[in-house]
């Protein structure tokens, strides 16, 4: 194509695009009277280009249209949202025409006197639903508009040759500058402006990535070479090699940066004609939109991000009038929300519509035979809801023009994933639905972990990477069999284990023996955390991650391969999907149970066992901290109750039904829970296995030592109450214990202690440890619920919130708290399972006085304890 | 100039062929596809993957593929005292290293001992081959690149370790 053409097509394109988006402003703010001068510039801009390169049909379109913008900018008509919908009707009809141009090289033949007699009907004054009567001066207008439109770029050469010239390159980048300068009307003075970037092919860029990537792994093979020579007179020079390429490979990366809001531009456009056509009010806000991302990962998320979107207005937004109905304001919102963490872009979607409809879903999971009555009956919600991701799902009861076609959402999650991202969803009943996209900043260069296992080497990306720990018998970090599952003990946390070469299936073998000493690379995958026993740890090397070759892409446990600094091979470590496959292998029916829906909600690991009955009975794996065989027959009795002797103190013993008095013989496993340095041992029949999975307290239970059950590896099972079996074997303890509550002197009045956590999990099992403590607990399952009893003048000595929570997160209710009230300045305490530096520094930003692991329970007790002594000395 | 003729049932068959050993057969690839033939190299095993995927090797820069076509065709793994070579192969904008036991000779096999019917071969040969050349010495099986990489075994996944 003739390169003036494609030029021109694409700043076409882009400019119809900005004015997409500044229309919908506009409506929104009639009387900005800049975005109306920015907009007229666009439209004139355009039809300027269109008359440099002879397109007569283009250029009428585009006069007419800019004709009705003029008058609205000189206050000679109002703006309704009639006109709107004409000008952007025009608009389509200029991009129906470039298409075209840009398929054939040719104006499309048509006729569009109809459209340009509504504009110039519109110009005059002469719309349906315009209430605004004719301007009184109609006769001297289109004289003004004249003017205007053949002010600035176009003129001289327009009236000169129209259907011949072509423009040189300066003059028409002229034009483009003008639409990037604002204020700069009819001026020449733009040119200064393009001569300050440029347009470069997309191709000659990847091109040049591409060579960046081959040139990093030619230095990193000459600096292993020189590193191996010792002393060598290529050391110097290296260096020098080495900075600079660094540095061209991070501008070569920064130049395929792009912000996300070129995926979003087309956005207010689509949700203000989904507005029109459903019949709906929608507000649409965009956060973050100047967040940078890859632009080949921007290329393939807007796609999913444009469906999920019009996924949320159609099926996620009521009607005004269902609105109404529910007492919630008028128009609905969908909010996007993109910012950077960890080296991951985070991309969220959210309405406040009437959220998923779990029933229906169910429905129709049952009709299509994705799942079967009893299954779906076991299932939690948030699982349910994530069947809205298989293929050719769709609860639509009519399919419209907008969505409900069933294809979507699968496509949707396929395409992340491809990418290495992932989607997760909640959702709540006539709340809100919110997804949240977590992608990777780029796919060409990664930092990764060089591993070796089973004599062979791997990359693993460090993203996943929480930490390495040298594990072995001598080590302080030792590894334990439990019913033949190996098991790692880091801090007083059980960590599963499983061995890089079995799931490679490279050896088959399995043993204490193979524990010696083993590293073990601790990755964080979705929710739940995994420790991967390799043989070796090299360092850290920057890696050019290649797609496989498409022979191995059925393999599917690798996102890529490299080649190392020593020139060698090696594949790397796709961690989502093995550890899918982890998952699949530790379900009881060996069923592969989808990942996916896993991550919906906070999975947690789980230590299965059985006691007294053949019901399976789980207990946090985080809560316990040993697993020791005991012969009943050593048992020793004091005061009545069972102890043994263990590790130099005498520890307490009970059983399921919490009688400490056990007889009987023989050897029996028995969970160590540990306070300080307190121990007690439930003891129970059996251990059945370690399970990852969401904690979704069905039923929740009356009986003594139970929080209640749930479904856990598909299996309905007993959650105890640790808590309960500590105090019952400890009685007084806790009154004694360092950790007490701070108490001031003289006012020994309980500390009262709000918890805010949407998991009933988490809130049946911190009330008991707090109250056990000594506080007086009440908890609430929304930040939004806590708002309340602030505002109820309800007083609380400290607050402690989870973060992930529907409505309102832990951060902005933390945020919402300092921003003033009763609760400005109490402490607040996040309970979180993500506790990473980022983590940290974004909950002390939101303004948490602390932040604490779920789970570790000492932690958080220090954490009150220590937040109430500052409060108290501050006072 | 690569001597391109139809044959009776309007097959194109192409005879420039680059001859490669495995064992004792002679093997002809069509030279067009041959990119280039080389020494032993390092190969870096894939896990999991099929078994005739002997693993990928570094050319130049470029991540290759690489084909053992001994366990492609069924037949004994190859000595070790050969060290064996590679002819890489294009297909698709992509680069297989096809390892192999020696490489034999760039040839013009003559058109008039052509035959195109395999079903005197094997079925680990039939589906692969595109024709036979019946050559004075011995015979020369052609094979269609396309259908020796269509290779569909995927080894399944480890158990964990209980």
């Amino acid at each position: 194509m003739d390169e003036l053409l494609s030029e021109f097509l694409t700043e076409s394109f882009e400019n119809l695009a900005m004015l997409d988006v500044e229309l919908v402003r506009l409506e929104q703010n009639p009387n900005d009277p800049d975005l109306l001068s920015s907009i007229f510039r666009t439209a004139h801009t355009i039809k300027g280009t269109c008359g440099f390169l002879g397109l007569p049909r283009l250029e009428r379109v585009a006069h007419s249209a800019e004709n009705v913008l003029g008058r609205v900018r000189d206050g000679e008509i109002a703006l309704t949202p009639a006109a709107v919908t004409l000008v952007l009707q025009a608009l389509d009809r200029i991009k129906f025409i470039l298409d075209q141009l840009e398929a054939t090289e040719a104006e499309p033949p048509g006729d569009d006197a109809e459209l340009i007699d509504a504009l110039n009907r519109a110009a005059d004054g002469d719309m349906p639903e315009t209430q605004t009567p004719p301007p009184a001066e109609t006769a001297t207008a289109p004289a003004a508009v004249a003017t205007m439109a053949a002010e600035p770029e176009s003129d001289p050469m327009m009236e000169g040759e129209p259907a011949l010239l072509k423009p040189s390159d300066a003059a028409l980048e002229a034009a483009a500058a003008a639409v990037d300068e604002p204020g700069v009307v009819g001026e020449r003075s733009g040119s200064s402006v393009a001569a300050q970037s440029l347009r470069v092919s997309v191709d000659l860029l990847e091109d040049l990535m591409t060579l960046v990537s081959e040139l990093v792994l030619t230095r990193n093979q000459l600096l292993q070479m020189v590193r191996n020579e010792g002393e060598s007179r290529f050391k110097g020079p290296l260096q020098r090699l080495s900075q600079i390429t660094s540095e061209l490979q991070e501008g070569v990366m920064k130049t395929r940066m792009q912000p996300i809001g070129n995926a979003w531009s087309k956005l207010p456009r689509l949700i203000r004609d989904l507005s029109l056509d459903l019949g709906k009010r929608i507000e649409l806000k965009m956060l973050g939109a100047d967040t940078e991302l890859d632009r080949q990962v921007l290329d393939l998320i807007k796609d999913p991000l444009t469906h999920m979107v019009r996924n949320s207005a159609d099926h996620g937004i009521e009607t005004v009038m269902e609105r109404k109905a529910a007492g919630k304001v008028e128009h609905g919102t969908i909010t996007l929300n993109a910012y950077h963490e960890g080296g991951q872009i985070i991309i969220e979607i959210a309405d406040d519509g009437k959220g998923l409809d779990v029933q229906r879903i169910g429905q129709k999971a049952l009709e299509q035979g994705i799942v079967d009555a009893a299954e779906l009956e076991s299932m939690p919600p948030n699982q349910v809801m994530q069947f809205i991701f298989k293929a050719g799902f769709s609860t639509a009861t009519t399919v419209t023009s907008v969505s409900g076609r069933g294809v979507g959402m699968d496509v949707v999650r396929t395409n992340i994933e491809k990418i290495g991202g992932h989607v997760d969803l909640s959702s709540e009943k006539g709340r809100g639905t919110k997804l949240t996209i977590k992608i990777p900043l780029t796919l060409a260069i990664v930092s990764a972990l060089i591993v070796e296992a089973g004599a062979e080497r791997f990359a693993i990306p460090q993203i996943g990477v929480v930490e390495l720990v040298r594990a072995g018998q001598q080590s302080e970090h030792k590894i334990e069999i439990i019913d033949d599952a190996p098991i790692l003990r880091l801090r007083d946390r059980l960590l599963p284990l499983v061995r890089l070469t079995t799931l490679l299936g490279l050896t088959n073998d399995a043993g204490l023996e193979h524990y010696e000493q083993a590293y073990v690379v601790v990755s964080q995958v979705g929710n739940s955390r995994v420790g991967l026993v390799v043989d070796k740890v090299f360092d850290t090397e920057e890696i050019v991650v290649k797609p496989v070759s498409p022979i191995l892409r059925g393999v599917g446990c690798f996102s890529g391969n490299t080649i190392l600094g020593d020139g060698s091979v090696v594949m790397i470590l796709d961690l989502n999907s093995l550890t899918g496959s982890l998952n699949s292998a530790s379900t009881e029916a060996g069923e592969p149970l989808d990942t996916q829906q896993q991550r919906g909600t906070e999975s947690t690991s789980l230590l299965l066992f059985r006691a007294s009955d053949r019901t399976p009975r789980a207990v946090p794996l985080g809560l316990v901290t040993r697993l020791e065989e005991i012969d009943l027959g050593e048992l020793e009795e004091s005061c009545g109750r069972a102890v043994l002797q263990y590790r130099g103190q005498l520890m307490p013993l009970t059983d399921i039904h919490g009688s400490t008095s056990l007889q009987g013989e023989g050897k029996r496993p028995a969970l160590v829970f540990t306070d300080s340095n307190h121990n007690m041992g439930l003891v129970v029949d059996e251990i059945i296995d370690i399970a990852n999975d969401v904690i979704d307290v069905k039923v929740a239970s009356n009986a003594v030592g139970t929080i209640g059950s749930a479904v856990i590896a598909g299996r309905s099972t007993d959650i105890i109450d640790v808590a309960h079996f500590v105090q019952s074997v400890f009685g007084g303890w806790f009154a004694e214990r360092e950790s007490e509550p701070y108490r001031a002197d003289e006012v020994p009045r309980t500390r009262r202690v709000l918890i805010v956590d949407d998991s009933s999990f988490f809130r049946n099992l911190l009330g008991p440890i707090l109250s056990a403590n000594g506080y007086d607990v009440v908890k609430v399952d929304r930040a939004t619920k806590a708002l309340e009893l602030r505002d109820r003048g309800e007083l609380f000595d400290a607050v402690i919130s989870d973060i992930e929570m529907p409505e309102m997160d832990g951060f902005t209710f933390a945020k919402t708290l300092r921003q003033g009230g009763a609760w400005a300045d109490l402490p607040v305490i996040a309970l979180s399972s993500h506790t990473t530096e980022q983590d940290l520094q974004r909950g002390r930003d939101a303004g948490f006085t602390d932040y604490v692991g779920k789970l570790d329970r000492e932690a958080l007790l220090a954490a009150i304890s220590h937040s109430l002594e500052l409060q108290e000395a501050l006072a | 100039m690569s001597a391109v003729v139809m044959d009776p049932q309007t097959r194109i068959v192409d005879n420039e062929l680059v001859s490669v050993w495995l064992g004792k057969q002679l093997v002809g690839l069509p030279v067009a596809q041959v990119q280039d033939i080389l020494g032993p190299q390092q190969i870096t095993h894939v896990p999991r993957a099929a078994k005739e995927i002997a693993g990928v090797l570094n050319l130049r820069g470029r991540i290759v593929t690489a084909i053992d076509l001994r366990a492609r065709l069924g037949m004994v793994a190859r000595d070790s005292a050969i060290a064996g070579m590679s002819v890489v192969v294009e297909h698709k904008g992509e680069l297989y290293s096809l390892l192999i036991d020696k490489v034999g000779e760039v040839l013009n096999a003559p058109l008039d001992r052509y035959e195109q019917d395999t079903s005197a071969l094997s079925a680990d040969w039939r589906e692969v081959a595109s024709g036979v050349f019946r050559l004075d010495a011995q015979l020369l099986v052609v094979l269609d690149v396309g259908r020796v990489l269509q290779i569909s075994g995927i080894t399944p996944a480890g158990q964990l370790d209980r």
